[in-house]
């Protein structure tokens, strides 16, 4: 029986085991917040710098496409039709005798500004949307969830090439609204739902009980809370959407035949696929670089605001 | 779970409404002539196009002419395409080769995306997770046609394994090629959300305890960690159907295979208007529907759903 | 250590302990570095013998226990020691002899019943899987073992409720299903990681009684993991007290609790709040008294029990309805608080106790103006809340504060301490950029914080260290009375005794009232001058707290203190 058996009674010799002062405060780190905590995480991950290395340098081919190449993208010979490389014109020309460097370059800015748009439109309205249902919940929550609803019903690529078949105008513009249309709940959806759980946190309960309004605590407390989310589903959608473009390009229902795009070479390079294969590569390398970094950096971006994803890391 | 099924149908209803309703709006409703738009600057004869304005009401009310239109999608009649025939002949005919597809597709990327990503998930941090991750990135940046055009060289041009086009009768061998293609993004997608839910389960409180109770690893794997895992896959599935109807109209016009994502592609490079819209439409109510049965599923997966008020 | 390793074999006995634990070391990979979780902890624990590891969070008691079982994180591993069961040393078998053992011959009790069930499949399933994988039962005689297992554990309904989902599970059935689990195999060891921490008191103390006679009946061993010295004390012969990684001190728990040795453990043993606690005393003089604190206290007792000035908050027969939807269109009404009377003088505690459930936080958030009341009135300083006119809601906001239950949700993660203690200053116009800086600073200083603590975010403080703050920001205003709803709840024991400490002083130096809603009889006992018992909603007995405790009239409320573990424990008498 145990009440028969003597247990040693043991104390930890007291200077091996001091004790602290309860809850003090470790001043040996230094302050850092949220952001800056995500940003020091990032900071020391190498996948970050390639990311950023190769957004700006996309970035600069849509803003000074010279600083690239002097030659003009439209400009064809058709004496050169299909050659090779030659002197300063390193990748060649295609079949209507243009040149393709200058091409490759020339189309990242129709791709990167139809992306940039689009995801600025619908974090834009999703955002807004989403969090001001979420928020103020009621009515006003149930009538902007299902009229969401039925925009998500229509896949967004889909219900761009039905409008992009009909519509007369085509350009950048029209081809961002187009997918924003359609793309927005996604972002409302998730917004939605950030809100929803921020709105409940008890730093809201204890600010409505100082008495803070409730417009000031949606911007100063809860909007803060519930970004995160948003951001990454923001640098992912923007890759997809330079995908949108280009299948939408690569249709002929795109921009129009004027514009350079990656998306139209790509589709002309199907008639050309059996003699020269590489007037595919180029476009399409061109075309995953610049999504697989926005796409990277989602993932890094993502990894830096989830702390439990970066404990597990 | 009877309430539930209800309830999603009765959501169901406006959502369908309103989605044709957006449908016809932005197509019909749009400043100028709808006839003028439909076909881009390849105008039709006037005799085709005083028919079209028959057959869609152009006189009439925009709400009107959509209620009729709606209308004669209860009845099966989904309009006719640019040469006369009736959509739902042509839907009859195609829909089996893009269902074939589709199995194919749904079946590659279903199987080997969660035992690949089950695989990372569970080895998170090796040589292995590491392959995966890579290779699934680089799937879902090349866009489905780069994908297409690539297999299509390889395998069609320079190997000579396969044909570069389908034969009509597109038989399931054949469609092996372009379903990879067709799959190839969700596939990568499905191999990231398995891998990450996954990995997230296998820290999950639930999964210590069946280790706890003990239960063999396999067990604990099938039972517990790839059993829930699946939830979440399943939500995907739905939203990546929409992707995927994009992705056949790709994959069908590259291969030239005839099925509904090749009609709708002849349609859009020639401009023939009037077919792809009652195509989309079509599509869409497919989308919907198949929405719904996602929903269910999830709902047999998670029983949280299904008791939830 | 070295020497320790011997000091606790036991000379006397006869027998080969069911499990030797010696110096076990337990390390975990992190982003910076290696950390030693766990260092030279060393116990003997025999069959049929109930041994308790009470420590703080982050004391290494949990890790410990999960480590016998070969169950720690993936960055974790035993880097040292052994743990000898039955001959076998637990930290150096292969998977395959490892699952053998688990469930069979060592079962485990998790810690928090909402997730340690699958929620996607049947109880029913859970518990027959654990059957199949360790006894030789199957189909029928499985589902009939389990239906047994079941009733054991206290569901008495078992066979009814086999087929449903965790999630129709209220927390303390969860838990019983899942003692269930870890008895089902009969194993030798049970492994109880806080198995009832997460529940109401009356629950636990059923649920423990249940698993005290389910272990005796078949001679099982438990291995108790708790923060409760009193719930220790209790249910186990043996305690082994962890701090930081260590043993600080191990052997006979009443010894031990009667007559602790080692610092800290004296810290602990005087901070836990028991039936024998006594309220925490300032140790600012009050302004009122010449004479010796305790005078003063007796003196503010005596004014309790009979008040002779207006009480400064006065609840009469408040009532609040919840519609409850139903599914579909049916909706049910709730009554979370019925007809609840109680007054409170200025400057004394009244403390409002009860489980879940009891209404206690709805009585909070009507007082705090957010919710409505509907029906019956609740004055402040002679004045209708429920009517405080819109305009005038700044200033009611300004004199009643509230402080709440979670440290981790109570501080907006994205601003710095600095910006959440100088809100409730910018909300009602108080003071510019600097001043406010200078506020914020003694404000942290009367919460014993340094007060460059302005500057950080709440990630990297403790949870003491937030509720700290939280209470800083409701002083911000100078309020007059302060809602602390389970203010001190989610805190360690010495944490909590330190913050309780801290509400005494403030009490003193400001004359501040407070509205003290808590579930811990012992803490009420430490804080409060009055106490309002509630129960699903109504009052159940209203006191001073001298008298409910000892002398409570009502049958609930003896239930609630007989129910507090280790309640009949004087702690630290001999010493």
């Amino acid at each position: 029986m145990p009440s028969n058996r003597h247990i040693e009674r043991y104390v930890a010799p007291i200077d091996e085991t001091p004790v602290a002062g309860v809850d003090a405060v470790d001043t040996s780190q230094k302050a850092s917040s949220v952001w800056g905590d995500a940003w020091k995480d990032m900071r020391k991950r190498w996948m970050t710098w390639v990311c950023f290395a190769l957004i700006v340098l996309v970035l600069l081919a849509v803003a000074f496409p010279q600083l690239y190449t002097r030659t003009d993208p439209d400009y064809k010979s058709l004496m050169d039709s299909l050659e090779g490389p030659t002197e300063g014109h390193p990748l060649g020309f295609n079949k209507q005798g243009q040149d393709v460097f200058a091409r490759l370059i020339w189309g990242a800015r129709a791709s990167v500004i139809v992306g940039l748009l689009a995801t600025v439109l619908t974090s834009l309205i999703g955002g807004i949307v989403g969090a001001i249902a979420g928020y103020y919940g009621g009515w006003l929550d149930a009538v902007v969830s299902r009229i969401g609803d039925i925009f998500f019903a229509i896949p967004s690529v889909l219900g761009a090439i039905v409008v992009m078949t009909v519509l007369p105008f085509r350009n950048v513009f029209s081809i961002a609204i187009t997918l924003a249309i359609f793309g927005w709940p996604q972002v409302a959806r998730i917004m939605r739902g950030a809100v929803l759980t921020a709105k409940n946190a008890d730093y809201v309960t204890a600010s409505i009980a100082l008495g803070v309004s409730r417009g000031k605590i949606l911007l100063r407390h809860v909007i803060p809370n519930a970004l995160a989310p948003v951001i990454v589903i923001t640098t992912v959608s923007l890759g997809a959407y330079i995908v949108a473009e280009a299948t939408l390009s690569f249709l002929g229902i795109g921009l129009g035949d004027s514009a350079i795009s990656w998306g139209m070479d790509i589709s002309a390079a199907q008639s050309t696929l059996r003699v020269k294969p590489e007037l595919l590569l180029w476009p399409s390398a061109a075309l995953a670089v610049t999504v697989l970094s926005f796409l990277l950096l989602g993932d890094v971006v993502r990894d830096a605001l989830d702390p439990k994803a970066r404990s597990r890391r | 779970m009877l309430w539930y099924i209800g309830r999603r149908l009765l959501q169901l209803i406006p959502v369908f409404f309103g989605a044709t309703l957006l449908i016809y709006l932005m197509v019909f409703a749009m400043p100028g002539d709808p006839i003028a738009a439909l076909f881009g600057d390849r105008q039709p004869s006037p005799e085709i196009i005083a028919q079209l304005r028959a057959q869609y009401n152009l006189d009439k009310p925009v709400i009107v002419q959509y209620l009729i239109w709606i209308g004669g999608l209860f009845r099966g009649d989904f309009g006719t395409t640019y040469s006369g025939q009736p959509v739902s002949a042509v839907m009859a005919q195609a829909f089996p080769i893009t269902a074939r597809l589709a199995v194919l597709a749904l079946l590659f990327e279903g199987v080997a995306g969660i035992a690949i990503g089950l695989v990372a998930g569970l080895r998170k941090g090796k040589i292995f997770d590491n392959t995966a991750l890579v290779v699934s990135l680089l799937l879902i940046s090349v866009p489905t046609f780069v994908t297409g055009f690539v297999l299509q060289y390889l395998f069609g041009i320079k190997w000579g394994i396969i044909s570069t086009t389908v034969s009509g009768a597109a038989p399931w061998g054949e469609l092996i090629v372009p379903a990879i293609v067709l799959a190839s993004v969700s596939f990568a997608n499905i191999l990231r959300l398995t891998r990450a839910s996954v990995a997230e389960n296998m820290g999950a409180d639930f999964v210590r305890t069946a280790t706890a109770k003990g239960l063999k690893r396999g067990r604990v794997i099938r039972v517990h960690i790839l059993r829930n895992s699946l939830i979440p896959v399943v939500t995907y599935l739905g939203t990546d159907l929409g992707a995927l109807m994009v992705g056949a109209i790709v994959t069908e016009g590259i291969f030239n295979i005839h099925g509904v994502g090749g009609t709708v592609y002849q349609a859009v490079i020639k401009g023939e208007g009037p077919t792809v819209v009652a195509f989309v439409a079509v599509m869409v109510i497919i989308f919907m529907l198949a929405n719904l049965l996602v929903d269910l599923l999830y709902a047999v997966l998670d029983p949280r759903i299904r008791y939830a008020k | 250590m070295k020497e320790s390793t011997n000091v606790n074999i036991d000379p006397n006995a006869q027998e080969i302990p069911l499990l030797q634990v010696r110096d076990l070391q337990i390390t975990f990979k992190t982003v910076n570095g290696e950390v030693n979780a766990v260092r030279g902890v060393s116990f003997d624990l025999y069959q049929g013998e109930n041994l308790a590891i009470v420590g703080e969070s982050g004391s290494g008691k949990s890790t410990t226990a999960t480590a016998i079982l070969d169950l720690l994180a993936e960055n974790g591993r035993v880097s040292g020691g052994s743990a000898l069961f039955n001959g076998k040393d637990l930290t150096k078998l292969s998977r395959k002899e490892m699952e053998h053992i688990r469930g069979r011959e060592i079962g485990y009790v998790p810690q928090d019943p909402m997730s340690n069930l699958n929620p996607v499949w049947n109880v029913g399933f859970q518990v027959k899987e654990t059957i199949e994988a360790n006894t030789e039962l199957r189909g029928k005689d499985a589902k009939a073992r389990v239906i047994e297992v079941l009733k054991e554990a206290g569901l008495s309904d078992a066979g009814s409720r086999l087929r449903q989902y965790p999630n129709q599970f209220s927390g303390g059935m969860r838990q019983r299903v899942l003692i269930g689990i870890g008895m089902s195999a009969r194993p030798k060891l049970l492994v109880a990681d806080e198995p009832t921490s997460a529940l109401d008191v009356t629950v636990q103390r059923r649920i423990l009684d249940h698993l005290g006679t389910l272990t005796r009946e078949h001679g099982t061993s438990v291995m108790f993991i708790t923060h409760d010295l009193g719930l220790a004390a209790e249910r186990a012969e043996k305690l082994v007290v962890m701090y930081k990684g260590q043993v600080v001190e191990y052997g006979d728990s009443k010894e031990i609790l009667a007559d602790p040795k080692h610092p800290y453990t004296k810290r602990l043993v005087a901070a836990a709040p028991s039936l024998a606690s006594r309220r925490i005393q300032s140790a600012v003089e009050s302004k009122a008294t010449a004479g010796t604190v305790g005078d003063a206290v007796a003196v503010a007792r005596d004014q309790a029990a009979v008040p002779t000035e207006a009480p400064l908050i006065s609840v009469d027969n408040v009532t609040k309805i919840y519609d409850i939807s139903q599914g579909g269109f049916k909706k049910t009404q709730f009554k979370a608080a019925d007809n609840v009377s109680f007054k409170i003088a200025k400057g004394k505690t009244m403390a409002i106790v009860g489980e879940s459930g009891s209404g206690k936080s709805t009585i909070a958030k009507l007082f705090l103006k957010l919710e409505d009341i509907s029906s019956g009135t609740m004055t402040f300083d002679g004045r209708d809340v429920g009517s405080w006119p819109k305009r005038e809601l700044l200033e009611f906001r300004r004199r009643v504060q509230p402080v709440f239950q979670d440290p981790y949700g109570t501080l907006d993660p994205m601003r710095s301490i600095g910006a959440s203690i100088a809100e409730p200053l910018v909300t009602h116009g108080i003071g510019d950029t600097a001043s406010n800086r200078k506020t914020v600073a003694e404000l942290l200083e009367q919460v014993s914080l340094p007060a460059s603590t302005a500057n950080r975010y709440p990630n990297e403080l403790s949870g003491g260290q937030r509720q700290r703050i939280a209470i800083a920001r409701a002083l911000a205003l100078k309020p007059e009375v302060l809602v602390l709803d389970e203010a001190v709840s989610a805190l360690d024991v010495l944490v909590q005794a330190q913050v309780l400490q801290l509400l005494a002083d403030l009490q003193a130096e400001l004359d501040l009232t407070y509205l003290f809603i808590t579930h811990d009889l012992g803490v009420v006992r430490m804080v409060a001058d009055d106490v309002t018992v509630m129960r699903q909603g109504r009052v159940v007995e209203a006191a001073s707290t001298d008298e409910v405790f000892e002398n409570p009239k009502e049958q609930y409320t003896i239930d609630l203190l007989e129910a507090i573990p280790g309640g009949k424990f004087e702690f630290g008498t001999s010493a």
